[in-house]
């Protein structure tokens, strides 16, 4: 039995990645069947297949979705308006429906002359039925335009990653073909990786006593939002700039609103800093 | 026989269907999986869809590789899977949809029998396992230059990683957290058309223009909008102490919840009366009665004591346990003006269910469909909040 060749995903220079994840994502290559990413806010889904895309030098194709973003709209839409348009006051022959079929993200990805890695972010915002309605054309990668009588085939199934920081919003079926992998919040020393990362020439002591301010804050219940990974560089990029020194970090936690975005969250934070309740 | 890690997830509640488990087949078939510890992620990232199951998925892999720790046995193992023609079984799409509609005994038997046809058919399984050099994992240590590698734990065994149970605080059956009910709350969520109309119904344009022999007539509708509106009143102090951080963590979830058209909480002890607190310290109070005035019956009621008390706190003018409240209505009557004041409500009770025989929470819950605040109860009870009381 021969090994399959497939791309090989290991990982590139500005994402810090682990060995569980890059099996996932690979065996979600090997075996042409979505990834799915869950995991807290800024644990790095997105940035994942940002990642994949710049780790095997494919073009990346993402699809932001919203509450209100319909399935259909990522395989195709008919601009039936511009059309109704066109037969009034235009001049162009509106017999040529084709003209009017403008492919959604999906529809691009399929029909790109490479294989593209196709980012599905934030499946959870959208209705229950939208991952529902996607199964099919993720599976067979591929979907019928009635109105041109056209079959759009993925020329190279996409390598598709999909995010969520939900749980249980996704239907069984759904679920059934997906690789999945959860994401979990980084540990004070993968967080010192990922700082680093971002802040190659960063201070021992303020990194130790940033992180140290930070995941206290992250264990107070009462928050709103709690701090992730995009605030904490955020903050820091704050103190660097600030010459703050490292030991005010924890006495002062200055520039505390990159931190806590939530006005709530701040004035939570401003009401009982002085006690100490966490 | 290997399958019977299939049965061992099974026996832990890992909800594992055949088209996973045929799909880890082709996955070890194809030779993505060249050793234990990367069968550890691998199976785990094909037969588990939620972190929730992880620590079951943890327990059914030490159940089932016990003892098994040192890597060249791990290597024997995996070689004797591979030998298991199982491994070899590739499906046709109209056979996984067969077995996929077929129960599991039948599906097991199905499966003994073309193990029986296939005895002795394998051909060299180590082939494609630990070829060293020419896995497509490389070897671990080894990473090409400009790549990060993060803080995955080295020099630990797939078994140890078990072992340790990461995961049980993700477990939906024990614990709870802010999170899953976060989760469970959004659910809450309807949308409905609200507003003005302002977003172009196509659909209906289309209709509409042709009805009007090609001249545009453009139709108009209101945009969808999350329209539940939650009211949450909790009981604290005393008998609740108990349960002061769970209650907390719902109230953080409620809170933090965005997807909520208006969100409402106040405080009790015990029993409603005549007031409700906006404080846990119950100094700022609010009348029962003007709540019941300002809120429309659609916000959906959220109530969460352990309704236990004395008797007489819920049924006897001047009961409540505050003494200069001085009730002139019973607490019990108090609370059927608000349950019949609101469309949808339900009572979570933190307490184990088996106290709930206590006389005052049989009569509460005669009057609140009641709930225990657990994962699987709130979700029951915001499913009861959806539909119709
Ligand atoms: N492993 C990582 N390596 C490097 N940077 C990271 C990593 N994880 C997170 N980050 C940084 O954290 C920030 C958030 O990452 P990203 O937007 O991918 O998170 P996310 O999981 O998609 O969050 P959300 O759920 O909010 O969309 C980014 O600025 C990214 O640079
Ligand atoms: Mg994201």
């Amino acid at each position: 039995m021969k090994k399959d060749n497939f791309a090989q995903f290991s990982g590139s220079e500005d994402y810090v990645t682990s060995e569980p994840i890059r099996n996932a994502v690979n065996v979600s290559i090997a075996l042409g069947r979505p990834l799915l990413i869950r995991g807290e806010a800024g644990t790095g889904k997105t940035l994942l297949a940002h990642s994949i895309a710049r780790g095997l030098e494919k073009k990346l194709t993402i699809w932001n979705v919203k509450s209100t973003t319909k399935a259909q709209e990522g395989l195709y839409v008919y601009d039936t308006v511009q059309r109704l348009n066109d037969s009034r006051f235009g001049d162009k022959d509106v017999g040529d429906i084709k003209q009017y079929i403008k492919l959604g993200k999906l529809g691009q990805a399929f029909i790109a002359p490479e294989q593209v890695v196709l980012l599905i972010d934030e499946v959870d915002k959208a209705d229950i039925e939208f991952p529902n309605d996607l199964l099919n054309e993720l599976d067979e990668m591929s979907f019928y335009i009635p109105e041109t009588n056209e079959t759009i085939s993925a020329i190279h199934r996409p390598i598709t990653v999909i995010t969520s920081n939900a749980e249980k919003e996704l239907p069984d079926a759904f679920l059934r073909r997906c690789i999945f992998h959860y994401i979990e919040f980084p540990t004070p020393e993968l967080m010192e990786e990922i700082v680093r990362v971002h802040f190659p020439d960063i201070k021992d002591n303020l990194i130790s006593e940033a992180l140290k301010t930070f995941y206290s804050l992250r264990k107070v219940d009462d928050f709103r939002k709690k701090p992730s990974t995009s605030e904490l560089l955020d903050w820091i990029r704050a103190l660097i700039a600030g010459g703050i020194p490292h030991e005010d970090i924890a006495k002062q936690v200055p520039f505390v609103g990159t931190l806590l975005k939530k006005e709530n969250d701040y004035d939570f934070f401003v009401r009982n800093f002085a006690t100490r309740r966490w | 026989m290997f399958t019977d890690f299939f049965y061992i997830l099974r026996q832990n509640k890992v909800p594992v269907s055949l088209v996973e488990w045929m799909t880890l087949m082709e996955a070890l078939a194809k030779g993505h999986i060249k050793n234990l510890d990367e069968f550890y992620f691998l199976a785990r990232a094909i037969l588990v869809k939620s972190e929730a199951y992880y620590d079951q998925y943890d327990i059914a892999f030490q159940q089932y590789f016990q003892g098994v720790e040192a890597p060249e046995e791990i290597t024997e193992q995996v070689l004797d899977w591979l030998k298991d023609p199982l491994s070899r079984l590739f499906l046709s799409e109209e056979e996984q949809a067969k077995f996929e509609s077929m129960d599991f005994d039948e599906l097991i038997k199905e499966l003994e029998k073309r193990l029986e046809e296939q005895t002795g058919q394998h051909d060299g399984g180590g082939h494609w396992i630990g070829r060293g050099g020419t896995s497509p994992f490389g070897h671990s240590g080894y990473h090409p230059a400009g790549i990060r590698i993060g803080g995955q734990p080295g020099g630990r065994h797939a078994v140890q990683i078990a072992q340790e149970r990461r995961f049980k605080n993700y477990r939906s059956d024990l614990t709870l957290d802010v999170r899953q009910i976060g989760m469970a709350l959004k659910k809450l969520r309807q949308l409905r058309r609200t507003g003005l109309e302002d977003e172009l119904d196509l659909e209906g344009t289309i209709k509409a223009t042709a009805k009007n022999a090609g001249d545009l007539d453009f139709i108009w509708q209101r945009s969808r909008k999350n329209t539940v509106k939650l009211l949450l009143l909790m009981d604290v102090g005393g008998s609740m102490e108990p349960f002061a951080m769970l209650c907390s963590q719902l109230f953080s979830a409620a809170h933090s919840s965005t997807h909520f058209k208006d969100f409402q909480y106040y405080y009790f002890h015990n029993c409603i009366y005549d007031y409700l607190y906006k404080d846990v310290e119950r100094e700022d109070a609010i009348s029962t009665v003007h709540l019941l005035h300002t809120l429309e019956p659609d916000y959906k009621l959220l109530l969460v004591g352990d309704a236990r008390m004395g008797p007489w706190e819920l049924t006897e003018r001047y009961g409540a346990i505050n003494y200069y409240e001085r009730n002139e209505i019973p607490g019990i009557l108090w609370l059927k003006r608000i349950r019949d004041h609101f469309s949808h409500c339900v009572w979570l009770n933190p307490d184990d269910p088996r106290f709930w025989i206590h006389a005052t929470v049989q009569m509460i819950g005669k009057l609140f469909p009641m709930y225990s605040l657990t994962l699987g109860g709130l979700e029951e009870a915001v499913g009861k909040l959806v539909v119709a009381k």
